[in-house]
């Protein structure tokens, strides 16, 4: 059983049924109600430095090319090799992005170092006084609502079963602490001998619902949408350099930094703002102008364009910016697969194939116990 | 049969008529109309292509929500006819597609 039908729970429905385990998906709205129908879609290596992370993301983009190269697949959930460049406006921003880059590539990631010049060919409308940037090749794209419901329906195909409107009140636990099912306020008791935690932002409540501790935050997140541009605007997916250190901020308070691209409907998308400010769902006209103005330094060309409408999510976040994925051992039957904060529908997929393979009680494409849920209890740091 | 108008019928005083071009035509205007009031008065429903198959389109819901009517006011693209106030001189363009044939 998994309890979340956003990108995550979609995907662990997909390879949980095609390991040909029975599998139910609940969730209390509709499919990528919570934060993957507020986000991107973006599957990035670019911004991941070498480690667990990085390692969950290089599965994971192997897994997203099979998948888009089933049969309507791809075109479906928009999938787009479009590449990510990550530009820096000086000499010292350009050496750090440099070096982050050359430690990405030990790793095995692609990443070219582009001076000014190879910059305007690759993005003609970029600000022609930037100092140069990386381009990776790897970073793709999909549009996540509907790579969440495309998912989800070649997870029913396999077998899989879904309900929505159906929230899980509480999880059913043996006087020995082992997991034994969910309550429902709508389907009543539905017993499984195993409950993977796919609640996202949400994850926090339902881990509590079977007495566990999971420290998920949610991290406010805006994005602006302009109207739609002609293909070519925007090429790949640009963002300032400034926007890993923001992803590795631990800080409360506002960190902004433009990710640029465009969307195959036409818009462009503009995020990328963090702030910790609870499910606090009020709009802030400044967080959304300082979007704007960081969008228009790198690409000035968007001075000339409206903004439609913006929106908001709520990432989730943990205190060591990786994922819990896998079993838990305070709650035997209970499993994890939250807590990827802005990265959720890129690494949604590597995630389910490691949850698939804990569940069929095989050996894990990755070692996981960087992503041990119990690994903030004390003791266990 | 006199033809009866809504002025007619609020019984509408409007100020002094003004000049505004469509696609390079004078056009007469009065002033609280909107852009589509002013198109529509002359006959014109439709004023944008859509960007995928370059189907017609005017106005469809009238109250700035559906971004159907779309056209471009002085150079700006992607007006909403059916909110912009029309304002003496201005310069209305059918538009197709996107608008921004600048860009791409």
């Amino acid at each position: 059983m998994v309890i979340g039908a956003g990108m995550v729970g979609a995907a662990c429905a997909l390879y949980l049924a095609r390991a040909g385990l029975a599998t139910l998906v609940l969730d209390r709205g509709p499919v990528a109600g919570g934060t993957t129908g507020a986000g991107e879609g973006n599957l990035l290596v670019s911004d991941k430095e070498p480690g667990p992370e990085l390692d969950l993301a290089l599965l994971s983009a192997r897994l997203w090319h099979d998948l888009a190269a089933e049969p309507g697949l791809g075109g479906a959930v928009e999938f787009e090799a479009k590449g990510g460049i990550v530009v820096a406006s000086d000499a010292a921003g350009m050496a750090a992005l440099a070096g982050f880059a050359a430690g990405q590539r030990a790793a095995g990631i692609e990443a070219e170092t582009v001076d000014a010049g190879q910059l305007a060919d690759l993005e003609p409308h970029l600000a022609p006084d930037l100092a140069g940037g990386v381009l990776y090749p790897q970073d793709c794209q999909v549009m996540p609502s509907l790579a969440a419901a495309q998912v989800v329906r070649a997870a029913r195909r396999a077998g899989a079963e879904l309900r929505t409107g159906t929230a899980v009140t509480d999880i059913l636990c043996a006087p020995d602490g082992s997991v034994r099912g969910v309550r429902t306020a709508e389907h009543g008791d539905i017993h499984a001998p195993a409950v993977v935690n796919a609640a996202g932002t949400w994850g926090g409540e339902v881990a509590a619902l079977a007495g566990v501790h999971l420290p998920v935050l949610p991290r406010r997140g805006f994005v602006l949408v302009t109207e739609p541009l002609p293909p070519g605007t925007v090429r790949h997916k640009v963002y300032a350099a400034d926007y890993v250190a923001d992803v590795a901020s631990g800080d409360a308070g506002l960190q902004s930094s433009a990710v640029v691209e465009s969307t195959a409907a036409g818009p462009v998308l503009i995020g990328a703002s963090r702030e910790r400010v609870g499910f606090d769902r009020t709009f802030s006209l400044p967080v959304v102008r300082r979007l704007a103005a960081q969008a228009l330094a790198l690409f000035p060309v968007l001075g000339s364009v409206h903004a439609m409408r913006a929106y908001l999510g709520f990432r989730p976040y943990m205190p060591d910016h990786l994922p819990a994925i896998g079993a838990d051992p305070r709650a035997p039957g209970l499993y994890h697969a939250c807590g990827h904060e802005g990265a959720g529908i890129g690494l949604a997929v590597g995630t389910g194939q490691l949850i698939a393979q804990s569940l069929a009680g095989k050996r894990p494409d990755l070692d996981l116990a960087p992503f041990r849920p119990d690994r903030f209890e004390e003791g266990n740091q | 049969m006199r033809q009866r108008t809504p002025l007619e019928l609020a019984r509408a005083h409007p100020g002094p008529p003004f000049t505004v071009t469509v696609d390079g035509h004078e056009t007469a205007a009065l002033p609280g109309q909107t852009v589509a009031a002013v198109l529509w008065s002359v006959g014109v429903t439709s004023w944008r292509s859509t960007r995928g198959s370059g189907a017609p389109r005017g106005i469809f819901c009238g109250i700035g929500v559906c971004f159907d009517c779309l056209v471009t006011v002085n150079d700006r693209p992607n007006q909403r006819a059916c909110l912009v106030p029309a304002a003496s001189g201005d310069v209305i363009r059918t538009q197709e597609g996107v608008g921004h044939d600048e860009l791409g």
